[in-house]
Parts: C-alpha cells; structure tokens; sequence
C-alpha cells in the first residue's frame, strides 16, 4: 500500500477517547517489566547481538504488539520472557517479582500450533490443568468453559489433525488462557494462515481480550497487525535488536477491519513503514536485472 | 483397468486397491513360481541324475544322485564297450526340495512323532523358540526403553551411557556364547542372554533417538503450561514417542528373531534351530525348508497383529493409520 502521496494526520494525534483510554491503561498496575534487558549469541563469527538494552513496561490488560524487521529479535525476546532462553543481562519481572525458566504464569502461543496430537481438543486445553493438580472433573469443566469461549465445542473430542489452521490456533489459545497466566505471550501465532483466516483471528482474539482479564503481548511481522490489535506498539531495529520507538496507537476501539483504511490507522502504517523499511541506501544485495528475453509488449513502459 | 506407466509410477503416491492388493499377491506369488519353474520343468538347471538303473556302473546304486557330465560319460563309456546302458532322471539336488514336498512336509512334520523319546515335536520346538525370544525381547525392553528415553530427553543420561553402549553394540552377540554358557548354565538362561545382548543396546540408541525427534516445541509448549519434570516425561514425552516407539519395538523383534538361530545353537541345541539342524543331519530338506517358512510366516503374522493394534492404539497417528 502506497500511503506516501496522501495527506495524512500525524500518527501522534490521538482523539480524545484514545488518550483517555491510553491514560487510563498507564492508571493500572504494572503486569511484565523488562529491564535493559540483552541477550548476545556465541557464533563462529564471534558473538552477536540479538538484544540490546531491552527495557518497557505492560500493564494489566494493556494490548502490545512487537513490529520488526527480521533479525531484529523479536522472537528472542518473546522465548525469554517465556523462560524458554536465558538473557546475558537485564532482568524480567512478573507483577514486581524476578522470573527465570518457564512457568505457567506466561502464557505462550507459538506459530507452530504445538498441539498436542495425542491429545483430543477437550484434553489439550485440560493440559495446564491438570499439570496444576486439578481434579479430573473440574479440568475438565474448566476447560469445556475454554473450549466454549473459542467456540469449538464441537470439535471436543477431535484430534488436532482434524482441524484447521485456524481452529488449532483457537485451542491453542484456549490451552494457554486455561492455565490462566497473568500475561498471553503470541509469537506470530497467526503467521502461518491465509489471510482471510488471519482477519477472523484478529477479531476472534480482540473479542477474547475484550471479555477476559489478560495482558497480551503480540508478535509480528504484519504492519496491519500490528495496529489493528494493538494500544502501544514496540517498534524494534535489527543489529542489534533495540526498541527504536513506542507507538502508541491513535486508532480507537473497538476496532474492526474496516478501520484500515482510517486517516489515524494510514498515519500510523506509515510510520511504521519508515521505521521498519528505511531506504535503501547502500544494499549490495540489489537485484542487478537485465533482459533476458525479448519482450515485445511491454509490461512497464520503458524507462 | 488401464495399464498407463504414468499411474503406475507417480512418487509417494499410494495406488488403488485393486493395484496393491495384485502386488502384494505377487510378490508372494513370483518367488513361489520361480521355484516351481525351477523345480518341475525338467530341461532347467536340474544339475544332477538320479539313477534308476545302475546298469554296468559298478559304483552307481538305484536312488544315488550323480552329476549330469559324469553320468554322461559312465553312459558313453558303456555304449563304446558295449556293456549294459545305465539310466537315470533328471533332478535337482537334495537340497532343492520342490514345493509339494515342502507342502507336505509342512503337513507332515507336526504330526511325525519325533525320532527319539528325548526329542519335541515340532510345535513344542516352535513354542520354546518363541518364550526364548520372548524372555530375551521383553527383559530388553523393560530396561532398554526407559533408559533410551531418559537418553533422548536429558542430555546427562545421554552423555554418561551412550558412549559406553555405543562401543558396546559392535560386540557381535554371539561372540558372548562362551561367557554366557559359563555363567548361566546351558539351558535357556545363556539363549535368553545372547538375544537381550544382541537386542538391548541397538534398542536403548534406537529409543533414544526416536526420542529426540520428538519436536521440542511441543516440550517447550509444555513447559509454558506448567509441566514439571515427571509430567513433562509421562504427559509429553511418552506420548509423544509412543507410536515410534511402537514401530521401533516391531522392528527390533524381527532381529531378536535372528539372534535366535544363534542363541539356540549355543549350550544345548534346543527349538526351531534344533529342528532344522537334526533334519539337515537326516537330509530331510523338505522339513527343513518347512521349518524355515514356518519361522517366516510367524514373523509375518505377528507383524501384521501388531501393525493391525498399532493402528487401534494410536488413532491420532497419520504414519501408523496409512502404513503397515
């Protein structure tokens, strides 16, 4: 989308119901702090940076959503805050108190699905339950309720091989909220669907949010996305991965698909297009294209 | 049905019924009809004469078997001297039974009352062969399979056994013949040994690896759900592993089968590999070529089983539900 010829507001102009609610969100307890956060790798070449420096905070209920260019890091974020890698420096905090490892209190939904196969639907999101020494009968009551919520109580007792992308992605989600985690970790979960199931998710995941008590933080590499869902937007740069700005979103809420063309919503994209596509200046890797064949209608109008 | 090259030979794709279902008789068929052409047309291979008539042979008897080019020249000779003709038929050697007779003796060795008091019947000589390998599979497994998994998911297990059982596994198992005779006896102890030897360290590697291709995201996905240690390794793991593991066991007991032959030899000679050799010894080739077939169709079979309760057990399975 070619947003640079449009007389577009500034993407830091917000209405007044968006300041309120920004306001209001800043009101509220702090769920996930990360402090200068690092994470350096040994490779052959020497060590690489993937993080640097990594510091912002999420309140209760507050939507975030991670935007990057590849290589920035963004997954190697979202895996220690899951406990799932080990940060060289900085400090994660969980509702004030120091995390290290995996636990159940954050959530995670991977890309992958990572459904268990074995598992019926009903008995995947009654994993995390059960692992929390719940009783047979209430896990699986709990996670009915779960299972209910993203709407696939039809498909209870089905593998996960019979579903859908989509619909794996659903119970994937009902399997993280059933553990109830303080914060939803979602690491491009819905990057690997079609487009038009991609929007339905969006909306299916802005409705759960909407009627649960849960932090979510969002990874992705879709710019519409990442606005879409989100109140503030960590814009992360690549070697090494650092945060080069926070957004805080102007488009209100509710929102829908149909907000994608609003001068608020364009602003932001291109915004977010200048931070994350900046102009090439001296890439090496540019196609050097030539004729091949002889065309004789042209396609583009010759130069 | 339309015979096209193109349908028959597209890649990775399953034919119809009808096709694989021909296949597979086939496959049984083809091998069965080459000994039959081999066995019953007479102007092929038959190597040797079978002597009807010695005639002036003075060394030729009714019922010998003797090379074609020396019957040849014998019969020569005799036509030049003009001395009494011998004659003989052709025939394969004695080793080469032709598939009735193997027929027969199938039928025939489980009701021939053994030779000696001392010895079994065939199918007492089968059942010991099989609660052999059963002992030796199964003693194998409840140690093999529990340590391949603690292997496959804890790189501790792993490093401190693998290399050990590594070096260990190129110890050809019957090489431990002796040993286990000296410590265990020379009944079904040392037989029992030779095949959880030959069995337990290719399985613990087996499992072991089978393990690691379970796909970690799914034990990171736990791990994210609040799996502790011992949930992680009997709600993921094990699980997770089980239709390989499944497989991998299946196709363990088919080399326990041939650890067999030669536990059996070893201390006293004992079930099916004594059946064989005692028939060898009395030239009873049809009986042992029954024996034989009789080992392969039991493999056969109990593959099938498994392969068919694999398929009840796992249902979620793709591999297990197509395959097999």
């Amino acid at each position: 989308m070619n947003t640079k010829n449009l007389e577009l507001p500034s993407y830091l102009e917000k209405g007044e119901s968006v300041t309120k609610t920004l306001a209001a969100i800043k009101e509220r307890e702090v769920v996930l702090e990360v402090k200068q956060l690092s994470k350096t790798f040994d490779s052959t070449k020497g060590p690489v940076t993937a993080l640097n420096d990594v510091s912002f905070k999420t309140h209760r209920r507050e939507f975030v959503t991670v935007i990057g260019p590849s290589g920035c890091g963004k997954s190697t974020l979202i895996r220690i805050l899951a406990g799932l890698e080990t940060q060289t420096h900085g400090e994660v905090l969980l509702d004030g108190k120091a995390v290290s490892g995996p636990g159940p209190d954050r959530g995670m939904v991977f890309q992958g699905y990572t459904l268990f196969p074995w598992l019926t639907v009903k008995k995947n999101v009654m994993f995390g339950l059960s692992c929390q020494g719940k009783t047979r009968a209430t896990a699986e009551s709990e996670a009915m309720q779960w299972v209910d919520l993203v709407g696939l109580e039809k498909f209870a007792n089905a593998y996960p091989d019979q579903l859908s992308g989509g619909m794996k992605q659903r119970v994937a989600i009902a399997r993280s909220l059933a553990a109830q985690p303080r914060i939803l970790l979602m690491d491009e979960p819905f990057g690997a669907l079609d487009a038009q199931t991609r929007v339905r998710m969006q909306e299916y995941l802005m409705e759960i949010w909407r009627n649960i008590d849960i932090t979510i933080l969002f990874i992705t590499h879709d710019l519409d996305e990442a606005i879409l869902l989100a109140d503030r937007i960590l814009v992360l740069k690549a070697h090494p991965g650092e945060i080069q700005e926070v957004i805080e979103v102007p488009v209100p809420r509710p929102r829908s698909s149909e907000q994608l063309l609003s001068p608020e919503f364009l602003a932001t994209r291109q915004r977010l297009e200048e931070l994350i596509h900046p102009p090439l200046d001296n890439d090496d890797t540019k196609p050097n294209m030539f004729r091949m064949v002889n065309v004789d209608d042209d396609v583009e109008p010759l130069l | 049905m339309t015979f096209s090259t193109s349908n028959w030979f597209v890649p990775r794709t399953s034919l119809n019924t009808v096709r694989s279902r021909w296949l597979t008789i086939l496959s049984f068929l083809v091998p069965v009809l080459i000994w039959c052409i081999v066995s019953y047309t007479p102007f092929i291979w038959h190597p040797n004469i079978q002597i009807t008539e010695p005639g002036s042979v003075s060394y030729f008897k009714t019922g010998i078997q003797v090379k074609r080019d020396r019957f040849d020249a014998e019969v020569e000779k005799a036509r030049k001297a003009s001395v009494k003709i011998p004659q003989g038929v052709r025939v394969n050697p004695v080793y080469l039974p032709a598939p009735h007779e193997v027929a027969i003796a199938f039928y025939t060795s489980f009701t021939t009352e053994p030779k000696r008091r001392s010895e079994q019947w065939l199918h007492e000589s089968l059942w010991h062969s099989i609660t052999v390998i059963f002992w030796g599979f199964f003693l194998s497994s409840i140690v093999a399979v529990p340590l391949g998994i603690l292997c496959g998911t804890y790189a501790t297990f792993s490093k401190f056994h693998e290399p050990f059982i590594e070096f260990f596994r190129y110890l050809p198992a019957p090489a431990f013949g002796a040993l286990a005779v000296a410590i265990l006896g020379i009944h079904d102890a040392p037989k029992i040994a030779i095949i959880f030897i030959g069995t337990f360290f290719q399985q613990v590697l087996i499992v072991a690896n089978t393990t690691r291709k379970l796909d970690l995201s799914l034990i990171e996905a736990s791990l994210t759900l609040g799996a502790k240690r011992l949930q992680l390794l009997f709600k993921v793991v094990v699980p997770g592993i089980l239709p390989d593991l499944y497989r991998d066991l299946r196709i363990l007991l088919g080399w326990a089968w041939t650890y067999l032959i030669v536990a059996e030899l070893i201390g006293t000679s004992s079930g099916i590999t004594w059946f064989i050799t005692q028939q060898a010894r009395y030239k009873n080739f049809d009986n042992v070529f029954a024996a034989i077939l009789m080992i392969g169709i039991i493999g056969l079979f109990s593959d099938i089983v498994l392969s068919k309760l694999g398929r009840k057990l796992f249902p979620w399975d793709k591999t297990t539900t197509k395959g097999g």
